[in-house]
C-alpha cells in the first residue's frame, strides 16, 4: 500500500491552536504503527473554529477531521482515518461542509488545498496561467484587462486597480516601483494573511504581472511585523521562484526582468496608509505624505510607483488566466468579482468567507457565522477595520457592496466582520477608537494628533456621568472637525465607529435620545 | 520639546561581541536602499534593543542626522531602547479580541506576570506589551509568549503559557 497523504495547515491561527503538535503526533504515530502516510503542512481552508483540520487523501477525496487534539490522534489511528474512517471528530469530504460549499472561491481557490512551496500543486491548480499569458501581451493590454475586470482596491479604498495601473503605466520613467500593501493592521481582518500563508506564489505572480504591466523591474512586499509566518513563506516562495525562472532576470526565457524582495514593517499601524508605508520602506518615520503628488506618479523614492493592497494583486493572475469577462461577471452594481470576508470577534463559525458581492451581512452571520461564539444575541457588528463604522442589527440586511455601506456613512473596506454580543458597551467601544487613533495616530496632522487625546477625555466624561449631552455634542463637534480637517483615513475615519456607536447606541452614553440626535 | 537625550544611562555600556555585530550589519546593509529599518530590525535581533550609543554610527553610516535616527527609532513600537525581560508576552487588545474577553485577559495577564503594560517584572523575568492585531481575529483572544502564538486564550490557558515558561521555555532574541 502506497504512503497515505494526510494535511495538516501550517497556517498561524492553525498553530496556534496547536497545529505542530498535531503533526508531530501524526508522525510519531504512523511510524510506531509503521504506517506510511506522506505529511503535507498546507495552508487553512479558513474554517477556524475547526482548527487544527486534519485532512487524509481516500480513494472518494479529501476527508477531514477537527478540531483535533494531540491526544486524539492514537484514538483516529485506531479509527482508521488514513482511510476514512468513522469517528467523532469525522466532518466527511472536506469540500461538502456546508461553510466551505457555499462559498465561490476564486482568489481563495488554491488556500487550504495546496502545498504552499510546492510549484508542482501550484502550477496543477492553475497557478502561473496569468503570467504566462501576460508575457504574450503588452503593457497596456494587460492593464486594459484588470480594467474591464472591475477590480476595485481590495485594502478598503476600492480605488479602480486598473486606472491605478494605468496611470503609472503612462508615466515616464526609466525606473519604476510595484510595492504589495502588506500592512494588514486592522483588527478582524486576516485574508492577506491567509493568502500569504497559504498561497505566497500567487501573490508573486500578481506583482509580477503588475511590473510587466507599467514597466517595473522591482516589486516590495512590506509585511507588518506581527505576520512573521507570512514573512517567511513568502521569502521561502521567492527563492523557489526565483530558482524555477518565474522571478529575476530573464523570466521564463522571456527576457523580461522582475525581482521581488520583503521588507518588514516595525508595528505602526498607519503604516497601512499608502503614503506612510512608503515613507517607511524609504527609511523613514512613518509619516503620511500629502497628496498629491500621487504615489501612482511620484511614490517610492520619488520613482511611479503601484502600492496595491495584497488581495487586489493576488487577484489579478486569475484575471489574466480567464479573462476579464469571467470575474466582472460576479458581484453587483459597481463591486464587481468576489471579496473574501473575514468573519471575526464574537462569531461561532469564524473564519474566510470569499462570496461574490451582493449577499448580505446577515447571509454572512447567520448562515457562515452561526451566530455568536457566547451564544448570546449579537447587539453590534463591526464592519471594515478599527475606522469602519458598528453597525446594529437593523443594518443587517444591507448587501456587501461599496456603495450600499457608503450610502449610511458605513465602509466595507477590507471585508472585516467583527461581531459583539449584547454584552459590549459601545460607549467603551467608542472611547477605544479614539484611544487607538491616539496612539496609532502619525502626529502629522493636527486633528489627528490632538483630536483623538481630546476624543479620548471628553469621553471619559460621558461615562463618567459628566454632563453627557453637552459632552456628546463636543464629541460629534470634534468628529466633524477631524473628517473634514484629517489627512488621511486614519484621522479622517476614526469618527465612524465613534458617530455610529452614537448614533446607534446612545443609551451607552446615558443620552435618552430625542429621536434624532444628529 | 527636550532635546533628545543619547546618554548611555538607558542602554549601558555596550561591550562585544554585540558591538562588532552591530559593526557587520551596518556594514553589510548600508547600501541597500530604505536600509534604515532592515539595520534596527537585524540590530534587534542580534542583541535585543537598538543601543542609543549606536545611534551615531548608524546616522554616519547612511548619511543621516543622529536625530533622524533617533526619530525612526522612537516612532515604531518594535523598537526597544532597552533590553526586554527574559520573556516577552503580548496580549492583542484590538477589537475583535475585545469581543470575546480580551480586556478581562489582559487584566489577569497584569496580575499573573506582576507588571502593567509596558513594563518589565523587578526580577527581569518578563516584559508584558499590548499588541493591536497578530491576524488571529477568528480565534481570540490571542497572546504570544516569546513570539509562539496561542488562540482562544482563556486565563487558565494563559497561566499554562506562563507556567512553561518558568519551567525553562526558551528565551527570546
Amino acid at each position: 500500500m502506497s504512503a497515505v497523504t494526510v494535511f495538516v495547515p501550517r497556517d498561524s491561527s492553525a498553530l496556534a491552536l496547536g497545529a505542530d503538535e498535531v503533526a508531530q503526533a501524526i508522525a510519531r504515530e504512523a511510524a510506531a504503527r509503521g504506517a506510511e502516510i506522506t505529511l503535507v503542512r498546507n495552508g487553512s481552508r479558513g474554517m477556524f473554529w475547526l482548527e487544527p483540520l486534519v485532512e487524509v487523501r481516500t480513494a472518494a477525496g479529501r476527508v477531514a477531521y477537527g478540531p483535533v487534539a494531540p491526544e486524539d490522534v492514537p484514538g483516529l489511528f485506531d479509527a482508521g482515518f488514513l482511510g476514512g474512517g468513522a469517528h467523532a471528530l469525522a466532518l466527511g469530504p472536506t469540500g461538502e461542509i456546508p461553510f466551505l460549499k457555499r462559498q465561490e472561491r476564486l482568489t481563495f481557490a488554491r488556500v487550504g488545498i495546496t502545498d504552499p512551496l510546492s510549484l508542482a500543486d501550484y502550477t496543477a491548480h492553475e497557478g502561473f496561467a496569468g503570467l504566462t499569458r501576460a508575457l504574450a501581451l503588452d503593457g497596456a493590454q494587460i492593464v486594459r484587462e484588470v480594467t474591464e475586470s472591475g477590480l476595485r482596491g481590495r485594502g478598503g479604498a476600492a480605488f479602480p486597480t486598473g486606472i491605478k495601473w494605468q496611470t503609472v503605466l503612462n508615466a515616464k520613467s526609466p525606473v519604476k516601483y510595484v510595492v504589495c500593501n502588506a500592512d494588514e493592521g486592522d483588527s478582524g481582518t486576516f485574508s492577506d494573511r491567509m493568502a500569504m500563508e497559504g498561497d505566497p506564489f500567487m501573490l508573486i505572480e500578481g506583482m509580477t504581472i503588475a511590473g510587466l504591466a507599467v514597466g517595473a523591474e522591482h516589486g516590495y512586499v512590506y509585511v507588518r511585523s506581527e505576520y512573521p509566518h507570512a514573512i517567511a513563506m513568502l521569502e521561502a516562495a521567492i527563492d523557489v521562484a526565483q530558482a524555477a525562472g518565474w522571478l529575476g532576470d530573464d523570466i521564463r526565457g522571456s527576457g523580461r526582468r522582475f525581482r521581488l524582495e520583503v521588507r518588514k514593517g516595525a508595528g505602526a499601524y498607519v503604516c497601512g496608509e499608502e503614503t506612510a508605508l512608503l515613507e517607511s520602506l524609504e527609511g523613514k518615520r512613518g509619516v503620511v505624505r500629502a497628496k498629491p503628488p500621487l504615489p501612482a506618479l511620484e511614490g517610492l523614492f520619488g520613482k511611479p510607483t503601484v502600492i496595491n493592497n495584497v488581495i487586489s494583486l493576488a487577484t489579478v493572475p486569475l484575471i489574466l488566466a480567464r479573462g476579464a469577462q469571467f470575474y466582472r461577471d460576479y458581484g453587483m452594481g459597481r463591486s464587481r468579482g468576489t471579496l473574501p470576508f473575514q468573519l471575526a470577534g464574537n462569531i461561532r463559525q469564524g473564519g474566510l468567507v470569499e462570496k461574490a458581492f451582493g449577499l448580505t451581512l446577515r447571509e454572512l452571520l447567520e448562515d457562515f457565522g452561526q451566530g455568536t461564539r457566547s451564544g448570546r444575541p449579537i447587539r453590534a457588528v463591526q464592519v471594515g477595520g478599527p475606522l469602519g463604522a458598528y453597525l446594529p442589527v437593523s443594518r443587517l440586511d444591507t448587501p456587501m457592496d461599496y456603495e450600499a455601506f457608503a450610502a449610511f456613512g458605513a465602509v466595507l473596506g477590507h471585508g472585516g466582520i467583527v461581531v459583539f454580543d449584547d454584552t459590549v458597551d459601545m460607549a467603551r467601544q467608542a472611547r477605544y477608537a479614539m484611544a487607538f487613533c491616539a496612539i496609532e495616530s502619525c502626529g502629522k496632522c493636527t486633528p489627528c494628533r490632538i483630536g483623538s487625546t481630546r476624543g479620548v477625555e471628553v469621553i471619559d466624561k460621558i461615562i463618567a456621568g459628566d454632563q453627557p449631552v453637552r459632552h456628546v455634542k463636543l464629541v460629534r463637534d470634534l468628529c466633524d472637525t477631524m473628517l473634514g480637517g484629517s489627512l488621511c483615513a486614519m484621522g479622517g475615519m476614526t469618527p465612524y465607529p465613534v458617530l455610529s456607536a452614537l448614533d446607534a447606541f446612545p443609551e451607552d452614553f446615558g443620552v435618552a435620545v430625542p429621536a434624532k440626535a444628529a | 520639546m527636550s532635546s533628545p537625550s543619547l546618554s548611555p544611562s538607558a542602554a549601558g555600556a555596550l561591550r562585544e561581541p554585540a558591538r562588532a555585530q552591530i559593526a557587520a550589519i551596518i556594514a553589510a546593509r548600508r547600501d541597500l536602499p530604505g536600509a534604515l529599518l532592515p539595520i534596527l530590525h537585524d540590530i534587534q535581533d542580534t542583541v535585543g534593543y537598538v543601543p542609543s550609543e549606536v545611534l551615531p554610527d548608524i546616522a554616519r553610516a547612511l548619511n543621516l542626522s543622529r536625530a533622524e535616527v533617533h526619530g525612526v527609532v522612537t516612532f515604531y513600537h518594535d523598537f526597544r531602547e532597552r533590553k526586554a525581560g527574559r520573556h516577552v508576552v503580548r496580549v492583542c487588545r484590538a477589537e475583535a479580541c475585545q469581543s470575546v474577553g480580551s480586556e478581562a485577559l489582559a487584566a489577569h495577564a497584569e496580575q499573573a506576570v506582576g507588571c502593567a503594560f509596558h513594563e518589565t517584572t523587578a526580577d527581569g523575568e518578563f516584559t508584558l506589551e499590548p499588541v493591536y492585531c497578530l491576524g488571529q481575529c477568528a480565534c481570540g483572544p490571542a497572546v504570544t509568549v516569546d513570539g509562539k502564538l496561542a488562540g482562544r486564550v482563556t486565563p487558565q490557558r494563559f497561566d499554562a503559557l506562563l507556567a512553561a515558561c518558568a519551567r525553562g521555555g526558551e528565551a527570546t532574541a
